[in-house]
């Protein structure tokens, strides 16, 4: 399928890049302080990514949709932590809400 | 530094959260490990690609390209275009990380950056962004091992619901923000392109197009 060499290069290009994207604004920060108003651009920026990735992974795996019990169980963890429910409390609410789904259906 | 210490920095509820996320990491540690190597890659693979590369989705995507057929080219670049958002966490938490940009960045995970942004205060961010990241880099690792070494014990984790606490999670952590006008309207914009551009686009490239959403943001003006 893939030789060793193949998987130690892919490796070291995907980590590299990966790391590329990762240390550019840190290391981009050590010789330019951004304004108040761009570090409060980036960081509303960083919270629509996260809020995105969010509800593309409730419904979606890459282009296919994903199983509804998914998008059940964030609802149901989203609704909790928006009633200020303790955190853990809302993870194990979502994880509960899609495992129980999956079992009664299957 | 101890764990009292880390506890009272934190605040003890702070502290449990974090370890109740990188615990369920590590679990899927174990199934990304099991998968990759039943699928008929050499046994030290998901613990090299944990190490080296320490992004859950694009580790899984590789694995799942190169186990159906396709190229290691593709692979690596389906896995490029998945991580391609860390370039703009990356400015967000400049800050953050300052004085240590390369742990720092190794350590920007889905959820170091959540829980980061989640804390006001910058001393409590900083504490809480490099302990998550520690966590999750060492619970990921011991999982993608166990998992190669173990076999086909956890594959399935979506029977455990799993694939839905981690949304939860990160809904739980960015949800205090949304509660303001001026990140609610970018980030729901951002949402709904990135929604209706999944069918269309590679996978990680609809997240990027929310950014579109900030076209919505007013900064330097308190929310109304």
């Amino acid at each position: 399928m893939i030789g060793t060499t193949a998987i130690l290069v892919s490796g070291a290009v995907l980590g590299l890049g990966t790391f590329g994207y990762r240390v550019a604004g840190p290391l981009l920060r050590t010789r330019f302080t951004p304004s108040p108003w761009t570090q409060e651009l980036m960081t509303t920026g960083a919270t629509v990514l996260l809020f995105a990735l969010v509800v593309t992974s409730a419904v979606a795996d890459g282009r296919e949709p994903a199983d509804l019990a998914r998008p059940a169980g964030v609802l149901v963890g989203g609704v909790l932590a928006w009633k200020r429910a303790p955190f853990v409390v809302v993870v194990l609410a979502a994880a509960g809400t899609a495992a129980l789904l999956r079992l009664l259906v299957r | 530094m101890d764990l009292r210490r880390l506890s009272e920095e934190l605040g003890p509820g702070l502290l449990r959260d974090i370890v109740l996320v990188c615990l369920a990491v590590g679990v899927v540690g174990v199934s990304y490990g099991a998968i990759t190597v039943s699928e008929g890659l050499p046994v030290w693979t998901p613990s090299y690609f944990s190490l080296v590369v320490l992004a859950g989705a694009s580790q899984f995507l590789f694995t799942g390209i190169v186990a159906a057929g396709g190229s290691p080219v593709a692979a690596v670049v389906a896995g490029l275009l998945v991580n391609a958002r860390h370039l703009p966490f990356g400015f967000a938490l400049a800050d953050t990380v300052r004085g240590r940009p390369l742990l720092g960045g190794y350590l920007m995970i889905d959820e170091s950056v959540a829980f980061a942004l989640a804390q006001r205060d910058p001393r409590v961010r900083r504490v809480a962004y490099f302990t998550c990241g520690l966590l999750l880099m060492l619970c990921w690792n011991v999982g993608s091992l166990l998992g190669a070494l173990a076999g086909t014990t956890i594959t399935d984790t979506d029977a455990l619901g799993l694939d839905a606490a981690f949304p939860a999670v990160l809904l739980a952590l960015v949800l205090p923000s949304l509660r303001t006008a001026g990140t609610r309207r970018p980030a729901l914009l951002g949402a709904a392109v990135a929604l209706a551009l999944t069918p269309f686009l590679p996978a990680g490239l609809p997240v990027l197009f929310a950014l579109a959403g900030l076209v919505l943001a007013r900064p330097g003006r308190e929310p109304a």
